[in-house]
Formats: structure tokens, sequence, C-alpha cells
């Protein structure tokens, strides 16, 4: 695959946490125009590889390049960079003393200088594109976690970054919530032609929408395929994190930390 | 160890000082954000200026009362309130009851904002946070405690005003005439809103720094938050020493 239909490459790529190394040995490429499926249980190092993606975590080694760049370090051309990137965080990061408008017309109003009227159309067509549009004057603590996380996935969308990164967006929704978010990610990303990264845990309900899936356990990539092939894998460890067993490669206690080279 | 340490937290604090006037932009939304603060943290601040500067004024009149009717000098009381007001009570009370007030709350906002993901998603769609959350706190601060100051001094000397004239019995010109003899406004009463400018920024950035790089838990704000008064006081009280060195030769 060449590199300008790679959305993301990582190459022997290392991430470490203090004196802790999480990921090893990382090499993958997310191609354009797909969705990618990052699995793996909880506290394998996804927020980590997430965070190199973004430039807050700098690789200790290897190379991590994005939309045909590396990330840059220089602090200015790394908010530069992240106006191409969306993303979902976990905890939403909705700045609570704005509305779910404000929210949203947060970053159009800090990188454009589109006129006010333009500004509030445009708002209102991410609100739409949610399904929130009558919530737009709604205080996130007003609104249900299901509600904020679809305000949080508008201001995301609202520079049309061509990549979107999804950190955990099923945790603390309930099934009809997770369906609508997973429904609108999948919509979202065929119709804007965007390229996402869904870093997740929820095995079954992310599946369905990805193209391709990565899973990461014990330090590194240990599946990349599709889903279909993830399905049929044999490897006990990739089995084991998909039927959810206790015992078997991956270890469920505390694992002991391994210093960095 | 500890030196080191302490060098370094030093070094951090003056580094982020230096970026949050490097963060500092005047663009529509940094105003906007300026007046919300200055409504925050100076508007909802002068109920308690208010009632701390009438019973300081009424205290330090009484006591100074006694203490200088015992050389027949009472009549002199509004020289002490003018001259004590303006260069070192009023600033440097103000700005500690700033600090428990709106610094306090500062430390606390941007300790939750930090807990709740929020500054990190400004930084992740491409916002400084320094100059989103922090610069228009430290500004309203540098606008705001001067205005506070002034506010204080004025409810000080009416308590005064009325514990001297109305209780004590001081002639009711010459309480005036003594005050206006005694406060020069270069001397006086410029330095008093230099100091107190300098004050609210110090309040402003301990409580800020504190709470921008608070742990990202409810104890971690918690902590952040009675750090950033203590920290915040004994500042305020060290740069008025320093200042007053300066000012007052």
């Amino acid at each position: 695959m060449s590199d300008s239909s790679a959305a993301v490459r990582l190459s022997g790529v290392r991430l470490d946490r203090g004196a802790r190394t999480i990921l090893r040995d990382i090499d993958l490429v997310v191609p354009r125009g797909s969705v990618t499926a990052v699995l793996g249980p909880s506290g394998c190092g996804k927020s980590t590889l997430l965070s190199a993606l973004t430039g807050e975590l700098v690789q200790a080694a290897g190379e991590v390049e994005v939309l045909g760049r590396p990330v840059p370090r220089r602090r200015q051309d790394l908010l530069e960079l992240r106006k191409s990137i969306g993303v979902l965080l976990q905890g939403n990061g909705l700045l609570t003393d704005l509305t779910a408008a404000e929210n949203v017309a947060l970053p159009l109003r800090t990188h454009t200088k589109l006129p006010a009227a333009v500004l509030r159309r445009l708002v209102e067509m991410k609100l739409h594109a949610v399904g929130l549009r009558a919530a737009a004057d709604a205080y996130p603590r007003e609104l249900s976690g299901g509600m904020a996380r679809r305000v949080a996935l508008a201001r995301a969308l609202a520079l049309d970054p061509p990549l979107m990164i999804y950190d955990e967006p099923l945790t603390g929704l309930d099934p009809i919530a997770s369906g609508v978010i997973m429904s609108l990610i999948s919509r979202l990303n065929d119709t804007l032609g965007l390229t996402s990264i869904i870093v997740t845990h929820h095995v079954h309900e992310t599946l369905p929408v990805a193209d391709r899936v990565v899973v990461i356990a014990n330090g590194g990539i240990v599946f990349t395929g599709t889903p279909d092939q993830l399905e049929g894998t044999e490897d006990p460890l990739v089995r084991q994190f998909l039927k959810g067993e206790p015992d078997g490669p991956i270890r469920f206690d505390a694992e002991p930390r391994v210093e960095a080279a | 160890m500890a030196f080191a340490d302490t060098l370094r937290g030093l070094g951090r604090a003056g580094l982020f000082s230096v970026s949050v006037f490097r963060a500092t932009r005047p663009t529509a939304d940094f105003w906007q954000e300026l007046v919300r603060e200055i409504y925050k943290i100076g508007a909802r601040s002068l109920p308690i200026i208010a009632v701390g500067g009438a019973f300081v004024g009424l205290s330090v009149t009484l006591l100074g009362y006694r203490s200088l009717q015992t050389y027949g000098a009472g009549g002199q009381i509004s020289f002490l309130i003018g001259l004590g007001m303006y260069r070192e009570l009023a600033p440097v009370l103000t700005a500690l009851l700033f600090v428990g007030r709106a610094g306090s709350s500062i430390a606390a906002e941007l300790g939750l904002m930090r807990a709740t993901d929020q500054i990190t998603a400004l930084g992740l769609m491409g916002i400084d946070p320094v100059g989103k959350a922090v610069a228009p706190r430290f500004w309203a601060a540098v606008l705001t405690v001067p205005l506070l100051t002034a506010f204080f001094c004025s409810l000080a000397i009416t308590a005064s005003w009325f514990q001297a004239v109305q209780v004590l019995g001081i002639d009711n010109g010459s309480f005036w005439q003594v005050m206006k003899d005694a406060v020069d406004f270069r001397d006086d009463f410029l330095p008093a809103f230099l100091k107190s400018a300098v004050f609210g920024g110090t309040a402003a950035l301990v409580a800020s720094y504190v709470g921008f790089h608070a742990e990202p838990t409810i104890e971690g704000t918690s902590v952040a938050t009675t750090r950033a008064v203590v920290n915040a006081s004994l500042l305020v009280l060290m740069f008025n020493f320093i200042l007053s060195a300066f000012l007052f030769r």
C-alpha cells in the first residue's frame, strides 16, 4: 500500500509512559476512507496509541505519520495538525459553561473568520447531522449521556476533518444509545468520506461497522485483518478476548511493569 | 533533592506565566471571555469586599483612636486611616479576600476542567488551552483587583468616618481635611493601584497554575484549591513587603 493511500502509518513504534513501555514494535497502516476498529482489553494501551496519533505522547522509537506527514513536535505545528483530526473523547470534554451550539461553534469561531450567520447555519447543520438540532440551547448538564456524546461528535466534526478518532465511544451508554452512535459513525464516514479509527473494547457493537480490525494485547498488535478474518481466527489470544474468557494468554491480573529499554 | 524539586517547580511556574502572556490574543472570543470572567471573579466578589472593608475601617478607627488619644492626637485618626488604607491595608486585605473568594474558584474550575477532559479537548481541537481558559482569568484579575481595592477603600473610609465623627465625636471638617493633607494622589493612591494589579495577577497565576496542573481526580482538585489559597496568600504578603520597600521609601 502506498503512503498516499494511508491516513495513518506507524512503523516500529514504541510508546512509553514514564519508565514503563506500554506498546512496542507497532506497525500499522490505516487506509484512507476506512473504518478501523482498534480493539483490546482495558489497560492494553489503546488510548496510549491514540495519544501518539494526536501528538499528545511522543513515541520513544519508530515513526508516526498522520495524513501523510510525521506528527510534529513543535507546539504550533501540532495545533495546526489537530485541525485536521476530529477526536471524540471518552469523557466528551464538552465545555460546561457553553451550550451545545456554543460548544460546536467553538472550533469554527477559533479557526475560521466566517460571518456570524454562516457560522450559525453551520452549527445547525452539524447538530442536525447528529439529530440534536432541538438541543442547541441546552447546557451539557441538561443532556443525557448519549446526547452529550452526540454533541461532542458534532463538535469533533465541526471543521470537517478528514480523520476521525473515537476513544471508547460507547462507554457508559445504553444499548439503544450505543446503536445510535455506531450507526452515526458509519453513516458519517460514508457520506463525508472520512477515515475513522474507533478505539474500543466493545467488540460486538463495533465489528458490524468496521472494515478492518486491529487487536492489541500484551504490549503489542496481536491481530490485523477484516472482521470476518477476526471471527474465523484460531489464535487463542484473540479467541480469549472475543469470548471474554477469564483464563488464557491475556493476563487478567495486573501485569508486571516492563522498564523501557 | 527537595531543593532541586522546588527549583524545578519554580521554573515550571515561571514558564507557565510566560505562556499566559504569549497566549493572550485580543480576539473577539478573548474579549467575550474577559467580560464573563470580570463578572464572575470581580462583580461576585463585591459583597465580601464591602463587608470586609467596612469592618476593617471600623476596627482600625477604634484601635487607632485609642492609641492616638493617649498622646492627645485623636483628631489625627483620619491621617492613620488614609495612609494605612491606601498604602498597606486595602491592597493586601483586598488581595487576600480575592484569593479566598476568586483564587479558590479559579483553581477549582481549572482542576475540574482537567478532570473532565475539557482541557484535553481544547488541545485536541487545536485551541491553546492556556489562551482559552487561563489568559482571560489572569487579565480579569489584573483589571478587577485594583477596582475592588478602590471599593474596599471607599467602604473602609466611610465606616471610619461613621465611627470617628458620629460615634467618637471628631469634627467632620477636621476628619476630611486631615485625610486630604495626608494622602497624596501620586505617592499613595497610584501605588495602591499598582500593588493591587500585581497582587491580582499573582493570585490568578498561582491559582491557574495549580488548577491547570491538578491531578485529574476529585482529590486532586481539592488539593489544588487549598494550595492555590495558601501559596497565593503567602506570595501576596511577600510581594507586599517588596513593593512597599521600593514604592514608599
